[in-house]
This record gives C-alpha cells, structure tokens and sequence, in this order.
C-alpha cells in the first residue's frame, strides 16, 4: 500500500484525506506503518468505497490484519444506523457467515500429551470431518434444521452435544435473536444437511496448541490459562448454509441496490437498507446462519471432547470463549456522548468487548472479552483481552487472524505441501490433512507475522495481549 | 496456476481468494471453461470419471450475473449431491439457461483440493475479446 496517500494520526492508525469532491466519510487503518505497507492497494480502495455506503456512522475501518477482500476488505468494520438510512450489506458479512473461533481449555500440559501427540493428532483426524467433500455423521430433518437456525448452540446442547457450561462462553450465549429460517432457501437448508459438525476447508483448522508465553498474569487468571497448559482452538462457520445464504442474497441486494437508487462503487457491495424488506430478509437469514456456525462450533466441540476421552481419560475440557469475525449484528455503542443502536459489520474482525460491558460472562467481566487471533499452523496464536469503549474506538473491534501476505496462487509457487507437513513435524507441529494443495496454499510462509499483528493490535488500543498459543497437531480442512 | 496462452481455463491473483477464468469462442463455452476452473480448484478433473449428472436451470439476462449464478448453481447441487465434477455444459436460448455437469462421489483417499465456497461478483466481467468470449470473477475459498 502505498503509506504516501495516508496521514498518520496515532502510532497505529492512518486515515485516508478525502479529496475536496469526496462525499463519502472518513477512513482509517489501524496497524503499523510496516503492516500497512505490505498490504494491497486495493485494502485502500476497498474501505473508501465502505465510507461512500449510506447511514455509516463514523468511520469505515481496517484492522492491523487487513487484505484484499470482496466488496469490504477481509478486516474491514463499518457501523451503519438503521434509523439513518443505513445499510446492510452481504459483502460486509461474506459467505462464510459466523466464521469464528472456539477456543477450548484443558487442564493437561505439553509433558502430558507429549508422548500421545500423535495419538490425539490421528484420533482428532478420524473424529473430525474436514476438506471439501467430507460429511458429517448427523443428518438433520428439515425441522430439525429450522431448530438449529432459531436455537444455534443452545439447541446443540440440547441434543446433547456438549455442555450447558459451555453456554456461558459462546457469544450471546450461543443464539442469536432475530433468526428467520423462512428467510433461508430451500437450497441452503439442504447444502447443510451433511454438514453440520464438520470444519470445512482453506483456513479452516482444529489445533491443539501449547501455552508458551503469558503477557498479562491477571488477565490470563480470569481466561483460566497459564503457560504450558494444552488449549484447543476450532476454527469454522457456518458451512454450506452459511454460502448458500450468501450466494443467495449477493445478486438480489446488488439488484436490490440497483432499485433503490443505491449507488455502489463495487457490485460486491451488494446491500440494501436495513429498514427495507430485502434488508430485513437477509438480516433474518444472516442471523440463521450464525446459529447454524454456533451450533457447528458446539458439535465440533463435543466431538472433540469424545476423542480427549478417548486419549486422555482424566481430562476436563472446557470452553474458554467462542467469538466469530465474519458477522453484522445489533449493538449498543456510544457516538459522541450518545448511546446508539448500530448496526456493526465485522468481515475478518473480532468483536471485542471491553471490561464491565453487560453481555460478557460474570468471570470475563472485570477482564473485557476474549480476543482470539488465528495464526498460521506453522506460527502461533493469540488470546488478546477487550479493551474499555473508551480506549477503542473501532466499536470494540479487533483483528482475527495472521490475514495474508501473499495468494494462494503464489503459496503454490512457493510450497509443496508434503515437504511443508515434514518440515513442521521437524519443528515438532504434526498436520493432518486430506488436501497437499491445501497445505501449500495454507503454508506459514504465506501470512503475515502473527506477532507483528498482535502488538499493532495492542498499540493501536484495539485489545491487549494475554497469551501466545503455540501449535503442536492441526488438523486441517 | 498458470495462464498460457490459448487456454481456456486460467486463474488470476487475490490475496485471500483466487480469481477464475474461463474463455471459449462462444459465451456458453466460456461459462463452461469458468466453471471447470472453478471445480479444478476443489479436485483434479482428469482423477475423476463422470459417472453421475446433475443439471441446474435458471432465468437471467445480464451474462455477467449468468456467470456467477450457473457457477454457484452448480456449487449448491453439487454439495448436495455429494459429487466432485469434471465436465460441464451450457446451453441458452434466450435469458433461459439449462446447464449440465458429470462427476463421480468423493472417494476417501482422494486427494482435495481447497473448498469454493461461492462465485462472488468482485472483478466479475464477461466479455467479447478478438478470440471469442472471456468469463472472469473472484471465487470465495
């Protein structure tokens, strides 16, 4: 990106000046005059094209993470009012609805797996259906398919696939109101019948990772972890559904648009207002599809546990926190002085709730929420802490992941996924996987450095460091 | 991943995702190419027999929305059919488009690919070029 076009307001964060016949609202990037000089140019493009989308309160955002996108860049966060004409926007979301991470504590430590390492890595392998073409051994009924659009992870646990503890730590507490199956096509419900407790495929994983580094020993009390301690990071959404609601709603929001006298800088943009009947049917089906990614995560979880059990039979496995980076939903956030309802866009950013904020867990609320940053298999992960409101002003948002340095196209080029899965298990990380193209394409070399991430994300105020979680086995989608 | 000249099947750079191509001398043939670039990306088109049919129908009269929705089309049955496809065809008459497509069950042990999970409408451009037609869009992986 070239920085020339930015000024720099914070350490950490650029806004975009606006030319004299510019109408649209401010820009601002958030991360490292580094971080943001790898990124495409098209990261820039991209986000001024969200600040020209009516009713946009404040700013059109990207975190540290930010890459070229469709329609909105993946780290892209927009706030947009209702009562102000505002939008939603299917290419803010993306097709992956819900995408997100579940993160799982266990009260083992690296001398305890150790030995069985690659014991868990092939049971979790034989457990867990991932890549494309593998299905799931639940097959829903169409009813029962429209309970888990209303009931998300609460109707998981009902079923019996894992924990009403595990509850407590999902965002909104596994379901979201304002679900509306009617709103979901046939074809989606369908897609989705094989699907449900399987990862999927590209970024998607299930790693066993090691605690290697506390930063914040208080922070770090409250999550439950300390250093050493084995955690479990699950990373999906909300499968076929999830696409087929996006693919569903992508060309008739852009000619929905189109009727509405919207003009849009970029199709993939496709959006209507939020007020507006097609606004409501795919917010509806938006809010249907992040129950169906709930409910996935807590039936991976329970699959999970199954293969703990059978590896480790003392272990206790439990949720530390479930939050999804791909989503559009209803909070209160405070504009100049005023509380208002917004509607927040997250494609490839976290939410990021800061301490005392009402809907966090009693043991997380002193703390602020857990941030999860997804690295590469071959790297790390982090679990960052919210900050105050006041401290963030990106309407409590964070980054998601390592976001990426270069294609796939390019990773491919580069990497041989054989050699790639050899060399890590020389760095003591085992990967499971049907897919060597996956692999490569997936390959360490082809992120960002998480850690360059993370403290941008901590300098920019966005959240604060807690832990860096180190990969030992992946299975890989 | 590369475009050589004469092909009808290429891709194009995207940082997160992977741009298709599909050329023909006629727009259906290059809807049909577009389609096998986006299908080679999940698995090997020449590891798979085309055993089994699936058809999908659908109205549009823009040809760029053509591209994506016959894409996506394909992409929903062929998940809920459970197949991975190798060969597809497309035909018009009018904004009417009847389209089929051969592959087989996903065998375990076959090697993957990477998940298309849908055709999105960014670089999205069908046009006439001096060889014939060009179809070309960002897949969501």
């Amino acid at each position: 990106m070239d920085i020339a076009k930015l000024r720099q307001v914070t350490p950490c964060s650029w806004s975009l000046p606006a030319r004299e016949d510019d109408t649209r609202a401010p820009v601002l990037l958030y991360g490292t005059r580094e971080l943001l000089a790898t990124m495409d140019d098209k990261v820039l493009e991209q986000i001024a094209n969200v600040a020209s989308l009516p009713g946009l309160v404040g700013a059109a955002m990207t975190m540290p993470d930010a890459h070229w996108g469709y329609g909105f860049p993946i780290g892209g966060v927009a706030a947009f009012d209702a009562d102000a004409g505002g939008i939603i926007s299917a290419g803010g979301v993306g097709f992956d609805i819900s995408c997100g991470i579940r993160c799982l504590r266990t009260d083992l430590h690296l001398p305890d797996i150790a030995p069985r390492l690659e014991a868990l890595a092939e049971a979790l392998f034989r457990a867990i259906p991932a890549g494309v073409g593998q299905e799931g051994e639940f097959r829903l009924s169409p009813r029962e398919l429209d309970a888990v659009l209303e009931g998300g992870a609460q109707w998981a646990v009902r079923e019996g696939f894992g924990l009403a503890a595990d509850l407590d730590y999902v965002e909104e507490r596994g379901r979201v109101a304002g679900a509306e199956p009617d709103c979901v096509s046939d074809l989606a419900k369908k897609r989705q019948r094989g699907e449900m407790g399987t990862l999927g495929s590209g970024n998607h994983y299930l790693e066993t990772q090691v605690v290697e580094r506390i930063f914040d020993e208080a922070a770090a009390r409250a999550y439950g972890i300390r250093e050493g301690q084995i955690l479990v990071s699950i990373h999906c959404g909300s499968r076929g559904l999830g696409h087929q609601v996006g693919t569903d709603y992508l060309v008739s929001l852009a000619k929905a648009a189109a009727r509405l006298g919207i003009r849009l800088p970029d199709r993939e943009l496709a959006c209507a207002p939020l007020k507006s009947p097609e606004g409501l049917r795919y917010l509806g089906a938006m809010n249907a599809a992040i129950n169906c990614a709930l409910a996935n995560r807590q039936i991976l979880t329970h699959l999970t546990r199954g293969v703990f059990e059978e590896v480790f039979p003392e272990a206790v496995v439990e949720t530390l926190f479930d939050v999804s980076h791909n989503t559009c939903k209803r909070e209160t956030h405070h504009v100049q002085g005023r509380a208002r309802e917004l509607h927040i866009h997250r494609k490839g950013a976290t939410r990021a709730f800061g301490p005392g904020h009402p809907d966090l867990p009693a043991r997380y609320r002193e703390t602020g929420q857990p941030v999860i940053i997804g690295g590469s298999m071959g790297t790390g992960s982090y679990i960052l802490a919210g900050n105050p409101e006041e401290r963030n002003p990106a309407f409590a948002s964070a980054s998601h992941g390592a976001g990426r340095a270069m294609s796939r196209a390019q990773a491919l080029k580069r990497w041989q996924g054989r050699q790639l899965i050899d060399e890590l298990k020389g760095n003591g990380i085992l990967i499971r996987t049907r897919s060597l193209r996956g692999a490569a394409e997936e390959a360490p070399g082809a992120y960002k450095d998480v850690d360059l991430v993370a403290e941008a994300t901590e300098q920019a105020g966005l959240a604060r460091r807690v832990a860096f979680l180190r990969p030992k086995a992946c299975v890989k989608g | 991943m590369q475009n050589a000249p004469g092909e009808t099947v290429g891709y194009f750079e995207h940082d997160a995702d992977i741009g298709i191509v599909g050329r023909g001398p006629t727009l259906e043939r290059a809807l049909e190419a577009a389609a096998q670039a986006a299908f080679a990306i999940m698995a090997e088109p020449s590891a798979i027999a085309p055993e089994r049919e699936l058809r999908v129908q659908f109205e549009e009269a823009d040809p760029e929305f053509a591209l994506v929705t016959w894409i996506n089309a394909l992409l929903a049955q062929s998940r809920e059919q459970g197949l991975a496809l190798c060969r597809f065809e497309l035909a018009r008459e009018n904004d009417r488009w009847r389209g089929r497509a051969w592959g087989a069950s996903w065998r375990e042990g076959q090697e993957r690919g990477t998940e298309v999970k849908g055709a999105t409408l960014t670089m999205l451009s069908v046009k006439r070029t001096a060889a014939g037609w060009e179809a070309r869009c960002v897949v969501d992986v």
